[in-house]
């Protein structure tokens, strides 16, 4: 017999929907054919078989919420002859996972868990805890869970004075802002006033409990500014027609498209403001991740331009638009949406004047576009007509200073204003 | 800029950091004014090593009927001893050359002084060949190592003929008959063992009260022992007044316990330390910091002048081969941007004479010293099969346990092959192994090494052979 758990599709996964299952009992199960459809807070993805056999039992129905990764979901026979296991109820269980240790991506504790150290360092790329016997003995008879200790052995191993320098209870050393934090408890609705009946319930999805949990945590514990400038773009929209005159019909270049090409040379030019924070240093990126604020059904995703300083703005152009429509139909591949490293949202298209978004972790800093339009504006003594377009760059104060901030919009101003300066 | 690193000196500490820098894409050179391989390797570990192999086969040769074996007219030639030991030294200077070849690290011969420059101080180098040569790097490694202390106020001092340090002791014309060996840490051991184990009548003076004083108690006193019944003699919380030379040897007055004392000999080795090779080099004008003879450096080798570091013996205690290398390595790790990890790790001592002396860690005396509650493990080679076996019953295994933790703190061991096992408890140490994974290690029958496992056991009192 084999067991079919409930994978994990990208290492924040703790769990899903079962959307669909492509089999039913009895049916023959190759290797690599797709079995079911999973629901996770990003997307819809495919989920393949790894063993073969005949399904000899559904464990949990297409439909069911909140299943938790490593559950036991299905069973195959493999011909092996090996007694079935009795099944068990699909809950997840931790045994379970225990019993076929697939690698189960950062699995964070059940949000039920009370215990304010639960959160796993980020050294945690899967379950297992490198630790000396001794720094286990030690952390053992302290009450310390080790996957709040940061490890200063060979490859981060843990090892005894890093557990004897870490106190019981205490906070992660590393990456504060990334545990994940319990929802945030607010008075109920009825106490604020509001009458049951007066509205309609949304059941919460996955999304939106990543974003709610992402977005609180970034906007409390990160200390965050706004720089604001105004950018002038009659040249910018004039290049765009002409580009797009000369692409034809297969791309057509957004004002988007520019920016999110002038923000990545200006990161060229201004690495500091490329940049995240960690404990063990402020991590410099080498290349400009550009991810860009999709709005779908229920939510936000943040698709990533890879490298975009080294992309011209028709293969940009082409790029942003096939993932924003993969996007839409929740077909994103974690790596498509996962490890940017400076944002752009863009609410131009609803006229919005100006706004500062909210850091998006952990990335140094995020860019606000606002609406082009045409505005008064003063050139020496004469009130002139010109097209001017407001953004707002929100900086990580942790690792983009104010001055930092300030150098990347003097170097993003040119290129936007006159977008010829992106030859240079 | 010439070279990303210029290491000074190219005994186990430079050339192994060299190496490893270019591993790591380093452009490197390496300054040396004598032979490739330094001190270890030619005027140290490797011969030496080759002289008490030759003394132990010899000595052995002699117990041969223990074994059923007889042999007739045993003999030495003492200059193929000598030529023997040279030849092993010439083979591995060849093999470190070879290495710098593969590597692809510039070997400049002559000798060097720092100079002030930027981002590393200049070194300036007084070519073997005549003439200098100056190179500026990005950084630059002291591996100069140390050399023998010498008291020349009371006669210690080497004269090549009747007063020797390790270097006069590697080539002598003959094996002295009476040898007085000055000071009983490892180098004045392995002399005094391997002139003994030729026949000559050796007597060994230590100023502290025990031989061996860095080992633990017991093991100092086993070796004492065992030493004694080869016959070898002892002077211990003795101390040398004055060395004085006629024709007719040494005199070497002696103050033992208020009581003054007389020694003569042929010939005295004097092993009473080492110092570290910290003059000549243009230290001072840079403001590198010393402390008695060794340059002070922060936990990755860096001496606080910017782009200088400095490893191994010049760089203090212990004054030992594979600690240079291991400071070497992690050295240039961290230059390069690495988060070595390498000088948390204990380091093992060993002395080879008959019988070996091997140890990791904190002594008993030293983790009661500390306040620890210890448990503390022995074994004898007296009680275990393959000691037995061997005719190799002398010696023992100690362990020293953490008792609140189960941590390994201290191995100790004397006998037969005990310099090949005590990496065991080495890896372990490293490891933060406790007595539990230890225990749970399967060892193979029948070798010494399951002292290890016995000893270990001992320790909480499951030992299974006692």
């Amino acid at each position: 017999m084999t067991d079919i758990l409930m994978p994990a599709l990208s290492p924040t996964m703790e769990e899903g929907n079962l959307a669909k299952w492509h089999i039913k009992v009895g049916d023959k199960v190759e290797s690599g054919q797709v079995i079911a459809e999973i629901e996770t807070d990003k997307a819809t993805m495919e989920v393949e078989a790894v063993d073969e056999g005949v399904v000899t039992e559904i464990l949990v129905p297409a439909g069911t919420e909140g299943v938790k990764v490593n559950a036991l979901i299905a069973r195959l026979d493999d011909g092996s002859g090996a007694p079935a296991k009795p099944a068990t109820a699909p809950q997840p269980a931790p045994a379970k996972a225990e019993a076929a240790p697939a690698p189960t991506a950062a699995a964070a504790p059940a949000p039920a868990a009370p215990a304010p150290a639960a959160a796993p360092a980020p050294t945690a790329s899967g379950d297992r805890v490198f630790a000396s016997p001794l720094a286990k003995r030690l952390a053992a008879a302290k009450g310390l869970d080790l996957k709040s200790v940061a490890g200063s052995g060979p490859h981060g191993r843990i090892i005894a004075r890093d557990v004897d320098g870490a106190k019981p209870g205490a906070a992660p050393a590393a990456q504060t802002a990334s545990a994940p934090s319990a929802p945030r408890q607010v008075l109920s609705l009825e106490q604020l006033g509001i009458a049951p009946g007066s509205y309609e319930l949304v059941p919460l999805t996955n999304m939106r409990k990543t974003i709610a949990r992402r977005l609180t945590d970034s906007f409390r514990d990160i200390p965050h500014f706004p720089l604001t400038i105004d950018l002038e773009i009659d040249r910018l929209l004039e290049a765009r027609q002409r580009i797009n005159g000369i692409l034809g019909n297969d791309v057509r270049v957004s004002v988007n498209d520019i920016v999110i090409r002038a923000a990545a040379l200006a990161l060229k030019k201004v690495p500091e403001a490329n940049a995240s924070f960690t404990p063990d240093g402020i991590a410099i990126h080498k290349h400009a991740d550009i991810a860009m604020a999709v709005a779908i059904d229920g939510g936000l995703i943040t698709p990533i331009i890879r490298a975009a300083e080294t992309k011209g703005l028709a293969q940009i152009s082409k790029e942003s638009k096939d993932l924003a429509e993969r996007a839409r139909s929740m077909k994103l591949k974690p790596e498509e949406y996962q490890g940017g490293t400076f944002s752009v949202s863009n609410l131009g298209m609803f006229g919005i004047k100006s706004f500062a978004s909210i850091i998006n972790e952990p990335q140094g800093a995020i860019l606000s576009v606002g609406a082009g339009e045409k505005r008064a504006v003063v050139r020496g003594d004469q009130v002139v007509a010109a097209t001017v377009m407001t953004v707002t760059l929100t900086c990580d104060h942790r690792v983009v200073d104010g001055a930092i901030g300030a150098r990347w919009l003097q170097a993003f101003k040119p290129l936007i204003e006159d977008p010829i300066a992106m030859l240079a | 800029m010439d070279f990303d690193l210029i290491v000074i000196g190219s005994g186990p500490g430079g050339y192994v950091a060299a190496i490893r820098a270019a591993q790591l894409g380093m452009k490197t050179a390496i300054v040396e004014r004598e032979a490739l391989g330094g001190i270890c390797l030619n005027w140290g570990c490797i011969p030496t090593k080759a002289l008490l192999k030759s003394g132990e086969l010899y000595e052995q040769l002699g117990h041969l009927d223990s074994y059923g074996l007889s042999v007739q007219g045993r003999s030495y030639d003492f200059d193929k001893v000598v030529q023997r030991s040279r030849g092993v030294a010439k083979t591995l200077n060849g093999g470190v050359g070879f290495l710098m070849k593969k590597n692809k690290i510039e070997v400049i011969e002559g000798t060097a002084k720092l100079e002030k420059g930027s981002p590393a101080p200049k070194v300036v180098i007084a070519l073997k060949a005549g003439g200098s040569r100056t190179v500026q790097a990005k950084h630059v490694i002291l591996a100069t190592g140390a050399r023998a202390r010498t008291i020349p106020a009371i006669g210690l001092e080497p004269d090549g003929d009747q007063v020797w340090t390790y270097r006069e002791a590697l080539v002598p014309k003959s094996a002295p008959k009476t040898l007085i060996v000055i000071g009983s840490g490892a180098i004045g051991i392995e002399f005094a063992s391997f002139f003994r184990a030729l026949g000559s009548d050796v007597t060994v003076i230590e100023a502290m009260d025990r031989i061996l004083p860095v080992e633990d108690e017991e093991v100092s006193k086993a070796a004492h022992k065992v030493f004694e019944r080869r016959g070898m003699k002892f002077r211990v919380g003795a101390t040398v007044k004055k060395l004085t030379k006629d024709k007719s040897g040494v005199s070497i007055e002696l103050e033992s316990g208020g009581k003054a004392e007389a020694l003569k000999a042929d010939v005295a080795i004097v092993a009473v330390g080492i110092v570290g090779n910290v003059e000549n080099l243009g230290l001072e004008a840079l403001g590198v910091k010393i402390d008695k003879t060794h340059v002070v450096i922060d936990d990755n080798g860096a001496t606080g002048v910017p782009g200088l570091y400095a490893i191994g013996d010049i760089a203090g205690p212990p004054w030992l081969a594979h600690k240079a290398s291991h400071e070497g390595i992690h050295c240039v790790e961290h230059i390069a941007g690495l988060k070595p990890t390498n000088l948390h790790s204990p380091i093992p001592g060993c002395t080879y004479s008959t019988p070996q002396v091997a140890s990791v860690g904190l002594t008993e005396a030293q983790a009661k010293a500390k306040g620890l509650d210890i448990k503390v493990g022995r074994y004898p080679f007296k009680n275990h099969g393959k000691n037995i076996a061997s005719g190799e019953t002398d010696g023992f295994v100690k362990t020293v346990f953490d008792a609140k933790t189960g941590a390994l703190i201290g191995a100790h061991m004397i006998g037969a092959e005990v310099t090949e096992m005590i990496q065991g408890f080495v890896i372990a140490m490293t490891m933060e192994a406790t007595e539990a994974e230890l225990m749970a290690t399967c060892f193979p029958h029948p070798t010494m090494s399951e002292a290890m496992h016995e000893a270990t056991l001992d320790a909480y009192g499951r030992a299974i052979h006692i």
